[in-house]
Parts: structure tokens; sequence; C-alpha cells
């Protein structure tokens, strides 16, 4: 039995599976089945960590996920992992875990002295006192606060998981959370009326508080067996239900056993997302503390936990220990303490007289009734407690070396209260409590309230007998709970505090005392929710489950209201801390987001290209491997003097047919359609309805009631739903069908002097002279053998066309246009060059097209339909949208030919340096004119042509004299195009 | 999370879907005044309570629906077609 406070056989813990693990560097011993925690406690150590703010040593509180104090760094092969809990860690052969929060060791820790500054450290001391002087937080205070603050360390990973986590989708008619007393039976209810449930519990084996009464072992392991018998039942065990998301939709995080792991690759967690028709919330009543001088002593902790440890992992957490409690069923822990040969040291109860204490007393242990704890000596370790009379005055000491405590069990309505359940106070329990709606689910057990194994199942049964009736099944009423009857108990005496010298804490995690909610208070914090913010109450990874309501009530008394009209905290998700890889699952590294290859992004890749990321397109960027301008250039400078070729297969095209296709295009285009003739295109702009700009696109007419409209790349899918939008409601009238056949097409433009030579010879059936073939001409086209479509349009400025091909068709197209051209010096060019070309041209992309531009700030202001009815025409025409003052775009360059421009540079006249007039949206070494060329947003642009500004750079420390010209670098009378 | 019971489709996540605003808002004749178009464009109720509101199907039939629900519990009282009326007002909750 490795350890020497294993005084029994625990229900867990397996007696012949020695495991060997390494605390704080010493190497210990203990059993397979055992967490951190009770792995520590059979080997004595009592000693765990610091604490938050004073570095106070503190212990193991409790055997559970609720745990403030056991936090420990866990290194292994994958990096050094913070926060873990050692109450619900798993032991597994080889873990190295260190304590947090302690330097030089833990037993020395030098910023232990903030203890004995606690007087100048109170609740919102770093709002206080660390305000002047200003330039001091950063450089000083800040750093000082990170050293000595926070929880765990975070150190970066050494090497990848294998396999981080994945995201799992489950469906059930029944959700049942926890599987205790209540969730049990009530899983067993609704299994055997054919229902499809899932029972999820953050243990790692089914009971709960069925694992600590031997009454209730063989009731247990019926339903245990009883469950794995229904085949519509599934239990996630290590399970916690992270959140309720409403809708039947529930967050969950299961982390996976040393055998699953192995199993799964290396996996170590799932989050599931399940959804259910129906919840029934059995999720317990966590037990709660007492504040009393001295509650964090290691070796104080909750009656509870004490009891688990014994019955779960066969281990004493102490060998005197005594008891500090308000309620009877905390008397358990004793008792069974008592049963294993341990001797207390004593019972320190509020209460006058109960059931439990007699019952103690008849064991000869000695039992001080009507007292409370004033103090507890010891600093690592408990060594005695100091017993007053509840009005006051001191009564006894005892010697003892742990203390269990317990101030009542406080329902768990986290879950309830984020599906907008209202809390409802219970007298009884002296705690709040919430139902559900019955087309929600129900809560039972315990988190309603009703405590006591019989009981608790019976409520289970009957919420699950509710609900398999609401959803239509017949109730078959032959299953009976037959567990043995709850003992009668006295209740519980409120009592929250003890009021005493010394620091009492109601938050163990974050150190907040008494007194600092008292100061909160004082302060004008009276909201619970501010409360908790000014103390840090109720925060970090425990959430306050231990105390949170305790300091509600000290709250409440300081205001001198009852603890039911303070409320209770806010909850919400997360439960528990949940790792970011859980959170992201899969969708890491090259998963993160899908991408979209082009038709022919194998020849790109062969032609060696470089890839970029537009949306979730891979775009050639230019072909080659080698950084620079110069092979940008090059390819921008054969579509200048020769011909080049580029795949816009990306552009969104939706294809607008019917009646009414005119009319539809005439509302959601700020220019007019309807006069366009079949076997012409026009440039199109598209406003949103406050007047800027929406999106542009070239917009053809391929028969009477035929359009198919083209969309830049990032808006495709926004178009898109903006057109069907409009169709089926202001337009609900309208004869027309809008498809995207953005996939259905690959296209490519063929740009340059001689492109009409390439197209001749692979083009059948349209004649391509300017005269039968003009500029913005377009129609159907057979285009080396496949029949597609042609338009004679150009982004680059010079003479050129779109061809359009199914996109299966691709690479014979696209290989026969090179084919074709090779004897005029074709070339590939990509993203980069074209992006060359129309800041050379004073084209606008999404730089320019940013949100903020009307179609008067871009120069296009005459564009705009004078009649009629349009998307964005009347707030377009707002005073504000119209001033001369605004961006206006137009081009760019640096007076000086050898300087450079950049993308985000500021525009401010000499004579007025702190005032910007504008900045740079895109710019570039020009193919064509000598140094760079750019375009920009400048305050009342057009009138500032032939102008000099400077350039502002202050990250670059740059400052470039710019000339203020046209938008239209190259060819700005367009005469090429049109060739 | 919603799940929205589509009528086309059948109950699906939130997540199919695009929020496209209040569906109480008619927009105004295309010769309305700047100021109509500015209430339509920009003024917003924030009801606590029922809403109507529409919502695209965009990853299932792409089919617009006119969704009442309330903005507290998140309930969803009816699914409707662009140009139904809502069965309103639904009894409101005494909050």
């Amino acid at each position: 039995m490795p350890g020497p406070a294993r005084i029994g056989r625990g229900l867990l813990t397996d007696g012949d599976r020695p495991v060997g693990f390494r605390f704080d560097g010493r190497e210990l011993t203990a059993l397979a089945g055992d967490t951190l925690a009770s792995a520590l406690l059979a080997n004595g150590r009592r000693l765990v960590g610091r604490s938050f703010k004073y570095h106070r040593p503190r212990g193991v509180v409790t055997a559970g996920p609720g745990e403030p104090c056991a936090l420990v760094d866990v290194i292994g092969s994958a990096g050094r992992e913070p926060n873990q809990l050692a109450t619900t860690l798993v032991l597994r052969e080889g873990l190295v875990a260190e304590s947090q929060n302690r330097w030089p060791s833990l037993s020395v820790d030098a910023l232990a002295i903030n203890d004995l500054l606690s007087r100048f450290l109170p609740a919102g001391f770093y709002y206080k006192t660390f305000m002047s002087p200003g330039w001091a937080w950063e450089r000083l205070y800040e750093p000082l606060i990170r050293r000595a603050a926070g929880l765990g360390r975070l150190v970066a990973p050494a090497v990848e998981h294998p396999a981080p986590a994945e995201t799992v989708h489950d469906h059930a008619d029944v959700l049942v959370v926890g599987a205790g007393v209540a969730g049990l039976a009530a899983a067993h209810r609704l299994g055997a009326c054919g229902l499809k449930v899932l029972l999820a519990d953050q243990d790692v084996t089914l009971g709960a508080g069925a694992l600590l009464e031997a009454r209730a072992i063989a009731w247990r392991e019926q339903m245990a067996a009883a469950l794995a018998r229904l085949p519509t039942v599934r239990w996630l065990p290590s399970t916690t239900v992270l959140g309720a998301y409403g809708h039947g939709v529930f967050g969950a995080l299961e982390t996976l056993s040393p055998e699953a792991e192995a199993r799964f690759g290396g996996l170590r967690e799932r989050l599931r997302v399940i959804r259910a028709k129906r919840v029934i919330l059995a999720t317990g009543a966590p037990e709660r503390l007492i504040a009393f001088p001295g509650n964090d002593v290691p070796g104080v902790m909750l009656a509870g936990a004490a009891l688990g440890y014994l019955r779960r992992y066969g281990v004493a957490v102490g060998t005197r220990p005594a008891l500090f409690v308000n309620n009877d069923e905390a008397y358990e822990a004793l008792f069974a303490l008592h049963g294993a040969g341990v001797r207390p040291a004593g019972v320190i109860d509020p209460r006058p007289q109960s059931l439990a204490m007699e019952r103690a007393r008849s064991l000869g242990v000695e039992v001080h009734a009507g007292a409370v704890v004033a103090s507890v000596a010891g600093r690592r370790a408990v060594r005695g407690v100091s017993v007053a009379n509840v009005g006051g005055g001191h009564r006894a000491t005892l010697r003892a070396d742990c203390l269990l405590m317990s101030g009542g069990h406080t329902p768990s309505t986290a879950l309830a209260a984020q599906l907008g359940a209202p809390l409802k106070w219970q007298e009884a329990i002296a705690a709040f409590t919430a139902d559900l709606a019955p087309a929600v689910g129900s809560v039972a057990g315990a988190a309603r309230g009703v405590f006591g194994l019989a009981a608790a199942a019976r409520d289970g049964d009957a919420a699950a007998r509710a609900i398999a009736t609401d959803l239509g099944r017949a109730v078959n009423s032959a299953i009976a709970i037959d567990l043995p009857a709850d003992p009668a108990a006295t209740p519980l005496a409120e009592l929250w505090e003890v009021s005493a010298p010394g620091k009492a804490f109601v938050d163990l995690q974050n150190d907040v005392t008494t007194a600092d909610v008292r100061l909160a208070y004082r302060e004008g914090y009276e909201h619970l929710d501010h409360m908790k913010r000014y103390t840090t109450h109720g925060m970090a990874t425990d959430q306050g489950r231990t105390g949170g309501l305790t300091g509600a009530a000290v709250l409440a008394k300081a205001r001198g209201v009852p603890v039911s009209r303070v409320g209770a905290l806010k909850p919400r998700p997360f439960a528990q801390p949940v790792p970011f890889a859980a959170l992201a699952g899969g969708e890491v590294g090259e998963h993160f987001k899908p991408k979209r290859r082009l038709p022919l992004h194998d020849w790109h890749e062969a032609a060696g290209a470089t890839f970029v990321r537009a949306g979730l397109w891979l775009r050639p960027l230019v072909y080659s491997g080698s950084s620079g301008w110069e092979p940008v250039l090059a390819e921008a400078r054969a579509v200048r003097s020769a011909v080049g070729i580029t795949d816009v297969s990306t552009l969104g095209k939706i294809d607008v047919q019917g009646p009414d296709a005119a009319k539809f295009l005439d509302f959601v285009y700020a220019n007019t359609f309807s006069t366009l003739a079949v076997g012409r295109a026009r440039y199109g702009l598209m406003l949103r309805e406050d007047g800027l700009v929406f999106d542009d696109g070239t917009t053809a007419r391929l028969a009477p009631e035929h359009f198919l409209v083209t969309t830049t790349t990032v808006n495709s899918v926004a178009v898109l739903e903006h057109l069907e939008f409009h169709l089926q409601t202001v337009c609900r009238e309208l004869d027309v069908l809008v498809t995207d056949v953005g996939d259905h097409w690959a296209q490519f433009a063929v740009a340059g002097p001689r492109s009409r030579e390439v197209l001749e010879r692979v083009v059948t059936g349209v004649p391509l002279s300017n005269e039968a073939f003009p500029f913005m001409a377009a129609g159907a086209a057979t285009i080396a053998g496949v029949a597609g479509r042609l338009f004679r349009i150009s982004f680059s400025g010079e003479l050129a066309y779109e061809v359009a091909v199914p996109a299966r068709h691709a690479l014979e197209v696209w290989s026969a246009l090179i084919a074709a051209g090779k004897p005029l010096g074709i070339r590939p060019y990509g993203l980069d060059a074209l992006n060359t070309l129309r800041i050379e041209k004073g084209h606008v992309t999404g730089a320019e097209l940013n949100g903020n531009t009307t179609a008067d700030d871009l120069g296009m202001g005459r564009m705009l339909k004078a009649s009629g009815d349009h998307i964005g025409r009347s707030l377009a025409r707002r005073a504000g949208l119209l001033a001369p003052d605004r961006l206006q775009l137009v081009g760019v360059r640096p007076v000086d030919a050898t300087r450079r421009l950049r993308n985000g540079t500021q525009l401010v006249a000499a004579s007025a340096r702190s005032t910007s007039l504008g900045y740079v949206t895109s710019s570039t070494p020009s193919a064509e004119l000598p140094g760079w060329v750019g375009l920009a947003l400048v305050a009342g642009g057009r009138a500032r042509i032939g102008e000099r500004l400077l350039g502002v750079s202050p990250v670059h420390a740059e400052t470039t004299d710019i000339e203020v010209v046209s938008p239209h670098h190259a060819d700005a009378g367009n005469t090429r195009v049109r060739a | 999370m919603l799940r929205i019971p589509c009528p086309h489709c059948g109950e699906r996540d939130e997540t199919e879907f695009r929020y496209r605003g209040d569906a109480g808002k008619a927009r105004p004749a295309g010769d309305a005044d700047i100021a109509a178009f500015a209430t339509y464009v920009y003024e917003r109720d924030n009801p606590l309570g029922w809403h109507v509101e529409w919502w695209m199907h965009v990853a299932g039939c792409r089919k617009l629906l006119k969704l009442v629900r309330h903005t507290l519990s998140h309930e969803i009282h009816a699914v409707l077609a662009p140009d139904a009326e809502p069965p309103f007002p639904p009894r409101e909750q005494g909050r």
C-alpha cells in the first residue's frame, strides 16, 4: 500500500499496481487509480502550493474539479502545462509535476513576505497603489506584479502534440448531466423507455455520492450493470459539460484516460458538441467552506473531500482530524474515518444539538456544540484548532493534524442559469436552486436541493418519467428504486463566517478575505458582480465553487440584506478551464482554413509559381521562387510589350436569368444595364443601401434575358447573398433566377498588344477584328475546340481578352493559349504583376473599395444613373458623402524616382505635418514608368493634382516628397484597350 | 446556439444561417427622401422580447426566412416565408 497514509482499500485504486511519479523533484510511489492529490496525501504531503497573492502555504481542499489550491504544473515531453488540478489529474507512471507560485522552493518562498505586507495589499490595490508616476506602470510596476502574481508558468511546447484534440458531435433524446444517484436513476428510466440517452459525468466512474456511502454500493453496481445492458444509453466518463447554449446545445470536454490516450494515438481531449431534445441537470451540490481565520492552512479541507479520499483511494487525510461543520451530512466523513480506525480530535458545530452530533458522542468523540473555530494553529500544516463559543469567548484548544469543514452544500445552478432559469432561495439548505422549463428539461437530485441518496434517486426517476411521457414514451411502472432509506438528519444552521482576528478566506484561489469583501462594499461595489470584479472573488479556474456563496453572504451581511437579495455570481461558460488545443481541435496549422485550389493549380505549381492566399484561394503570386520585384516586373513588362496570360478563375461569376433580369440589375447596380446590348459587357458598380461602394465587376449580356455578373474574388459570396436577399424581399415580384456559376468556369485573361494574335490562333467562330469584336464585346466562342465565352475586357489597360471555358477544360485551353502565344513571347503572370498593371492604370481593388469610399470618392460619381431607383441611391446623395474635402482617389509618385512608396504611408502637407490628409492605398514599382507609382485616398484629392505632399511612415522612419497625380499613370487616354 | 427549424431543410444549427437584420423594416419607396432611408438603414429598436428578423439559410436552401425570436429566451415563435405577416403580437412575458 504505497504511502504511509494509505489505511485501507480504495474503490478506485488497485493495490497491486504501484505507480511511480515525481513531485517537486522527489520520487514518490502511489497506486494506479490515484489522482495526483490522493497520491500526495497518501505520501503525507500536505503542502502542495503557494497562494496567488500572499504566497501562503496551501494544501488540497477538495477531491474534485472545484479545487482552488492544488494546482500544479505538469512537465511532459510536450512541454510544461500549468494549472492542472491535482484533484482530477489521474496519476500515470512517470508523471512529473511541480508546485506553482513559489521561489526558490515550496517550503521557503521569498514572496511570502506579501503575507506580512498584506495590510498594504487590500482588494483593488493595483488600482490605488500603482497610479503614479505614469511612466512607472509599464516599466516598473507591471513587470514586478507579473512576476509576483499569476498561477502557473506557461512555457511554449517543445514539440507539437501528435494528436492534440478532436471535436465530435453527439445527438440524443436526453442529455443527463451528472452520474450520481439522481442521474443514474434518470438515465436508467429513460433508457428503459427506449430513449437515446447521453450520461455525461466529470468523474472517471459512475456513482458520485453513492461511491461514498457503503449502503449504496450494491445499488450503484446494479445500476451500472443495468445501464450497460441498455443499448440506447451511452455513458461519457471524464466529461465535463462546459456550458449550455440554448436550444438543446451543450458543449462538453472529455479528458481521455491514460489507457484511452494510448489507444487513440496520443489524443488527450475531445470537445463534444451535444444536441439533445431535453436535458436533466443532476449536477449535485458541492460542499462549501466556512470563512474562519486560518481556513487556508494546509490540512484544512472540505469534510466531503476527506470522505472521498478515504472511500475512493483508501487514504486518511490525517491521523487526528477535527470536524467543523454546520450540517449532519458532513459528519459522514468523521464516521467513516472513525470506522477505519482513525481517532478524531473532536467536533465543532455551531448548532446546539443534532442527530449526527449525538451519534458522534456515542462513538466517544469530543463534541463542542454551539461552538465555532476561532483560529488554526500551524502555518505549513494544521497543528491544532482553537474553539470558541458561538457568542464569543474561548472554549477549548484541540490538538489536531487536519480540520474538516463544511458550511453546507450549494446546488450547482450554473447550467440552469445559463439556460435562463431564475434562482430561488431555499431556506432549508441556505442556498439557491433553479428549475428549468419543461420544454427544456429538468433539474434533479441534490442540484435541486433534494439531499439524501434515496430521495435524490427518486427525484431523478421522477424527472425522467415526466420527460419520457412528454416525449411520447410509455413509462414502465415496474422499475423501483430500492436504495436503503436515508438516515434522518437535523437541518443545517446557516454559518458563513466566524468573526475573529486573522485572515478568513472566502476565495482560496484568489486570496480574497472577508475583509476584502467588506472593503469592496465600503468603496461602493455593492452588486455581487461588481464586488467580484473588484476583489477577484469567484474568478479563475474554480469559479468560486467552494466559497462563491460564502462571499455573497459576507456581502449581504455588509449590506444588511438577506443573501437571497444579493444573489449568486453569474455563471458563464466554461465550467472549467479548457485548453485552447481542445477548442481548436483539428483546425490547426494547414487545416485552420479550407484551401481552394484553382483548376490549374498543378500547372501553376509546375511552372514554379509562388502561391498566395486570397480569401480561401491559393493564387499564383509570381512565377518565380525568388523574392524581390524583378520577376514581377518581367511579367508585367511582357504584358505591356507583347502578351501575358493570367488565371482569373477566382472571380465571382453569377448567372442572372429571367424576363426581369435587366430590371433587377438596374436596381442592384448604381449604373444602368437595361440599355446594354446583347453581346456587350459593361463595368458595373454596386452600392450598399447606405450609399457606399460595395463591389465592382464586369457584367455581360449574353441574351436578352441572360446576364453574367462578375464580382471581385473576395466579395463573391457576399454579392450572391446580396442579390438573393433582394430577390426575396424588395424585388420579390421580379421573375429572375440567380445562380452561382463561379466554380463552373475557368477564366483566363490574355493581355498585351499581341493578345489578338494569340486569340486568332485558337478562337473559332468569332471574327476578332477591332470592328467585329470591339472593346467590351462579349459572346459565345469556341476556344481551342471548347465551347466557351469570350470577353474583350481589360484590367491591365492593354488590349486584352478574357476567355471562359468549363472548368474541366481548363488545362487544354490554357495549354493551347500558351502554345499559340509562344512565338509571340507569351508569359504567365501572377497576382503581383496583375496588381502592378492595375495600379499603373488606376483601377481599384479591395484597398480602395474599403467600405468607406463612395462612387464619387473613386472618381466614378458620374456613373450613378440620374433617374430610377437603385440600392444606395438615396443615401449616396447625402451632403456628407458629396463633400469636396472627402478622401478622393488620386495617383501618387515620389518626386525622386529613386525613392519607394509604401502602402499605408500617411500624406501630410509640408506646412501642417501633424494633420493627415490621406494615405497611400496601393503601390508598386512601375513596369512602364521610372520608379514607383501608387494610388492614394487624399482629402479633396482631385483638386490637389499637381501638388506636392510629404509621405510619412513613422514606423519606417521615412519621409518622402510625393507628387499628387492622376490615378491613370499609364495610357491616360485609354487608347490601348481600343486598339 | 440557435437551432432554427428551416421549413425547407429541417432543424439546423444557427451557423448554417446568416443573420440579415431586422425584418420589421420595409424599404421605403425609391423616391423617398434621405430621412426615410436613413431610418430604414440606421435606426433599429433593441427590444427585450419578441423580434422579427431575417435569417438566410446560406449553407442550406439559400432561402430567406422570417423568424419571430425572443431576444432574451431565444425562443423561436415562428419561422415564416419572407412575405408572410408574423402572427403578432405573441403575448409579452411580464419582464
